[in-house]
C-alpha cells in the first residue's frame, strides 16, 4: 500500500486521535464535556473544534491551499483566541498532528519520508494560517475595546454638552455602532 | 555527539499540552487580563454610604481590606442565612448531580470548569460548611469545607463577577436551585468589603443622585430626546411632542437610561416616542416620561438588596407624584426580574396606583395587579390584538430577523410569546433560533448584571458564544441579518458580539422594528427606517 493511500485509510483515526489532543488541551472536567456532546448548541466548542478539524484532515490528505485551512481554521481559532490560552497553547494543537500522522503512518512504506516531509511542510503552514488567525482575532478585541471606550469618551462630552452638535463638524463618528 | 541529538519524533513525543489535572481547591485562582472589570470608584461606594470604601486594584496582591475583613465576611454570611431563607436552603441541598455544569454560557465558552454553576456555588457552600455547619467542622475537607482565606475571597470575586446572574442553569436544577441568588448573596459579602467593580458601583451612584445610570441631567435627559424629535420629523414628516412630569398623565413611561444614548437603543427609543404620539393622536392616551424616574435598568440589583430597594423606589415615588394611573415600562432585561419578583415585597404594595388596564382596549393586566407595572411588549402585543394600531410591516422587509430572548424577561417574568407575537406582526421574515437556544433555555448574551464594560471584553466574547453561534446558524441557514431583543444591556452588548463572531448581523429592539412599520396620522410617504436606510423599494 502506498503511503497516501495507507493516510487516507486512517483518516478516521488520525481525526479522532487529534480531536482528542485539542479538547486535552482544556483542563480535565472540560475536556470531558466537549467529547461528550454532539449538539452543536449544547456544546459549541467541541462541536466547533470538531467541525474544523475534520475539514483540515481533509484539507491535508488533499493538499488544498492555504485559503481552504484558513477557512476551516477560523472558527476554532475565532474561540481559542478569547480563551484562557497563550499564543503557543491556543495555536499548538495544529502542531500536535505531526506526531499523530506519524503514529498511524505505515512504518514500512517506501515513500514513508517523502510524504512526511510534504504533510510537515503542510502542517506548518496550517500552524502559520492559526497564527495570522489568532493575531487577526486579538486585533479584533482590541479594537471593540478602543470602539466601546472612544464611544463612552465622545458621549460623556456630548453629555456635558461639550460637542457641538453640527452636521458639518464630522462629529457623526461620535455614534458608532456598539455604543 | 549527534546521536545524543533527539530527533523530531521524540521531541514531539515529549510535549504535554494537558493542563494539570489538580482539584478544584488545590487550583489556585489566577486573575487573568480581559475577564475582570476595574475596581469601585471609591467616590461612587462612598455616595451611598455602602461599606469600605477604598481604592484596590484586582491584580495587586494587597488588596487594602480592612483588618477583621474574615469577620465582616463570616458575620454577614450568618446575617444573610437568617434573613433569606432560599439562600440557606440552596447552600444545604445540592446533591452535586450536574445538570447544571454543563448549562453555563461562561463554562461553554471559557472552558474554565469553576464557570460551572454547581463550581461557583460551591466557592460560596465551602466556607458555609467550614464555618457553619457541624459536619464541615469536624471533618474539614472531606465533608468539602474550608477556611475562608485571602486566596478563596479572590477567586469568589474573580467568578462571582464572571456570573450574568440569568439563571439558565436554574432550569436545569432538579431542586430549583437558583445560582443567581447564590450569586446575588456573593457579591452582596464583596460589597461589604468594598470590592464592587466600578461598571457596577458608578452606574449606581449617578442612579442615585441624578435619576439614572448615566449621570444624564434632567435637561440633558430633554435634549436628547429633543435630537429624537428632530430625526422623526426628518423621517416621518411629523413633530412629535414627548410630555415630561406630566400630572395627572394616564401612564408614566420609564426605560433604561441606555435607551436615550446608546445606539442602536437610540432607534428603540425614537420608536417608543412614535408610539405614544400616535396613541396620543388617535385615542387620546397620555403617557407622561420622567426626568427623575429616568432609569428603568437598576444596577443596585447586582450590589445588595438594600441598594435595589433604593433605587427600584423612586419609580414609584415618582409615579405617586404625578398621579398617573400605573406604570408603562420599556424594553430593559433585569428591571423586569427586579419589578415582577422583588419590587411587591421591597416597596409594594404601590396601592396608590390602579390595576393597570388598557384604556384602548379594555384589557386587563392581570400579571402586573401587585405591581401596576407592565412590559411595553404586552401593551403593543395587546394594542395589535384588538387592531388598534396602523402597520406596514413591508416596511421591514429588508430584515431578515431572529429573536432573542432576554434573560429576565423570559426567565424572570415569563415573557416569551408577547414579543415575537408583535414582532410578527411588524416584520414579514422571522426566522426562530433552534429550540435549545430559546425561551426559557435563552442564552445570555453574555454581558449581562453589569458586566458589559469594555476591559472585560474577553470574557463579554467568550460568554456570548453560544448565543452568537446560534445567531450564525441562521444566518447561515435563513441568510439572518438583524436579531432583535427586548433588554438595553442586549443592545449595548450585542452589537460587539456579533461583529466578532457573526459580523453580517445587526441589533435591533423590538420597539424600533415597531415604528418603521405604524403608520402615524399625517405622515409623508417614508423614504428611510429609523437608522436613515433606505426602505425597501427605495433604494437607488
Amino acid at each position: 500500500m502506498s503511503t497516501e493511500k495507507s493516510l487516507l485509510a486512517k483518516k478516521q483515526e488520525i481525526l479522532k486521535n487529534w480531536f482528542e489532543a485539542t479538547v486535552a488541551t482544556y483542563p480535565p472536567d472540560t475536556a470531558r464535556f466537549l467529547k461528550s456532546h454532539k449538539d452543536p448548541f449544547t456544546n459549541p466548542v467541541g462541536e466547533t473544534t470538531y467541525r474544523s478539524l475534520t475539514v483540515l484532515v481533509d484539507a491535508l490528505m488533499n493538499g488544498a491551499d492555504r485559503d481552504v485551512m484558513t477557512a476551516a481554521l477560523d472558527p476554532v481559532m475565532r474561540i481559542r483566541a478569547v480563551q484562557a490560552f497563550s499564543p503557543s497553547m491556543a495555536t499548538g494543537f495544529v502542531f500536535s498532528l505531526k506526531q499523530i500522522v506519524r503514529q498511524h503512518l505505515a512504518a514500512d512504506s517506501g515513500s514513508r519520508n517523502k510524504t512526511l516531509a510534504e504533510l510537515d511542510q503542510r502542517i506548518d503552514e496550517m500552524a502559520l494560517a492559526a497564527f495570522d488567525i489568532y493575531m487577526a482575532c486579538r486585533e479584533k478585541i482590541y479594537e471593540l475595546k478602543a470602539t466601546e471606550s472612544r464611544n463612552q469618551f465622545f458621549s460623556s462630552l456630548k453629555r456635558a454638552g461639550l460637542i457641538a452638535d453640527s452636521e458639518a463638524d464630522g462629529e457623526a463618528s461620535a455614534d458608532g455602532p456598539g455604543l | 555527539m549527534a546521536d545524543e541529538l533527539i530527533t523530531p519524533d521524540e521531541l514531539l513525543s515529549k510535549i504535554d499540552h494537558r493542563p494539570s489535572g489538580t482539584g478544584w481547591m488545590d487550583t489556585p485562582v489566577e486573575i487573568r487580563k480581559g475577564m475582570y472589570c476595574y475596581a469601585a470608584n471609591p467616590k461612587s461606594v462612598e455616595t451611598l454610604g455602602l461599606p469600605n470604601a477604598h481604592a484596590w486594584n484586582p491584580v495587586d496582591e494587597d488588596w487594602k481590606l480592612p483588618e477583621n475583613w474574615q469577620q465582616i465576611i463570616s458575620e454577614g454570611f450568618r446575617e444573610r442565612l437568617g434573613k433569606f431563607r432560599s439562600f440557606k436552603v440552596f447552600m444545604d441541598i445540592c446533591v452535586r448531580c450536574g445538570a447544571c455544569a454543563d448549562k453555563c454560557h461562561f463554562f461553554i465558552g471559557t472552558g474554565d470548569p469553576k464557570n460551572m454553576p454547581v463550581l461557583r456555588a460551591e466557592l460560596l457552600r465551602s466556607v458555609y460548611r467550614n464555618d457553619f455547619t457541624k459536619v464541615g467542622k469536624i471533618l474539614g475537607r472531606l465533608a468539602g469545607a474550608r477556611p475562608m482565606t485571602i486566596d478563596v475571597l479572590k477567586e469568589w470575586w474573580y467568578y462571582l463577577f464572571q456570573c450574568t446572574e440569568c439563571r439558565r442553569c436554574s432550569v436545569f436544577c432538579p431542586y430549583g436551585i437558583d445560582t443567581a441568588e447564590i450569586t446575588i448573596m456573593g457579591r452582596e459579602l464583596l460589597n461589604l468589603l468594598g470590592l464592587n467593580i466600578d461598571w457596577i458601583a458608578t452606574p449606581v451612584s449617578n442612579c442615585y443622585k441624578t435619576g439614572n445610570h448615566l449621570g444624564i441631567q434632567p435637561h440633558a435627559f430633554k435634549d436628547m430626546l429633543d435630537f429624537f424629535v428632530d430625526d422623526i420629523e426628518e423621517i416621518t414628516g411629523v413633530q412629535v411632542q414627548p410630555a415630561y412630569m406630566e400630572k395627572n398623565a394616564d401612564i408614566l413611561f420609564i426605560t433604561p437610561s441606555g435607551d436615550v444614548f446608546a445606539d442602536p437603543g437610540t432607534y428603540t427609543c425614537m420608536g417608543y416616542l412614535i408610539l405614544f404620539h400616535y396613541l396620543r393622536e388617535k385615542y387620546g392616551l397620555k403617557v407622561t416620561w420622567s426626568t427623575y424616574a429616568s432609569e428603568g435598568g437598576n444596577f443596585g440589583f447586582f450590589t445588595s438588596h438594600e441598594t435595589m430597594k433604593r433605587l427600584n423606589s423612586k419609580m414609584y415615588a415618582e409615579a405617586k407624584r404625578l398621579g398617573v394611573k400605573w406604570i408603562l415600562g420599556g424594553e430593559c432585561g433585569h428591571m423586569w426580574r427586579v419589578i415582577t419578583q422583588y419590587m411587591d415585597t421591597m416597596n409594594g404594595p404601590a396601592d396608590f396606583l390602579e390595576e393597570p388596564v388598557n384604556p384602548i382596549t379594555g384589557t386587563k393586566f392581570e400579571n402586573a395587579k401587585s405591581t401596576k407595572m407592565v412590559h411595553i411588549a404586552e401593551f403593543t402585543a395587546d394594542l395589535i390584538k384588538h387592531g388598534k394600531l396602523d402597520l406596514d410591516p413591508s416596511r421591514n422587509d429588508n430584515k431578515i430577523l431572529t429573536f432573542h430572548d432576554s434573560c429576565n424577561p423570559s426567565r424572570g417574568m415569563g415573557m416569551l410569546d408577547e414579543p415575537r407575537y408583535v414582532l410578527q406582526n411588524v416584520a414579514r421574515n422571522f426566522y426562530e433560533m433552534p429550540a435549545n437556544t430559546i425561551r426559557e433555555q435563552t442564552f445570555c448574551c453574555g454581558s449581562g448584571s453589569g458586566l458589559n464594560a469594555g476591559e472585560n471584553m474577553e470574557l463579554r466574547m467568550a460568554g456570548g458564544f453560544p448565543r452568537a453561534n446560534a445567531v450564525k446558524y441562521v444566518h447561515e441557514k435563513f441568510g439572518v441579518n438583524m436579531v432583535a431583543c427586548v433588554c438595553a444591556i442586549d443592545r449595548a452588548a450585542l452589537p460587539a458580539s456579533m461583529s466578532y463572531w457573526v459580523p453580517e448581523v445587526e441589533v435591533t429592539g423590538l420597539h424600533e422594528l415597531v415604528a418603521n412599520a405604524l403608520i402615524l396620522p399625517g405622515e409623508k410617504e417614508r423614504e428611510t427606517d429609523l437608522r436613515g436606510e433606505p426602505l425597501p423599494g427605495m433604494e437607488e
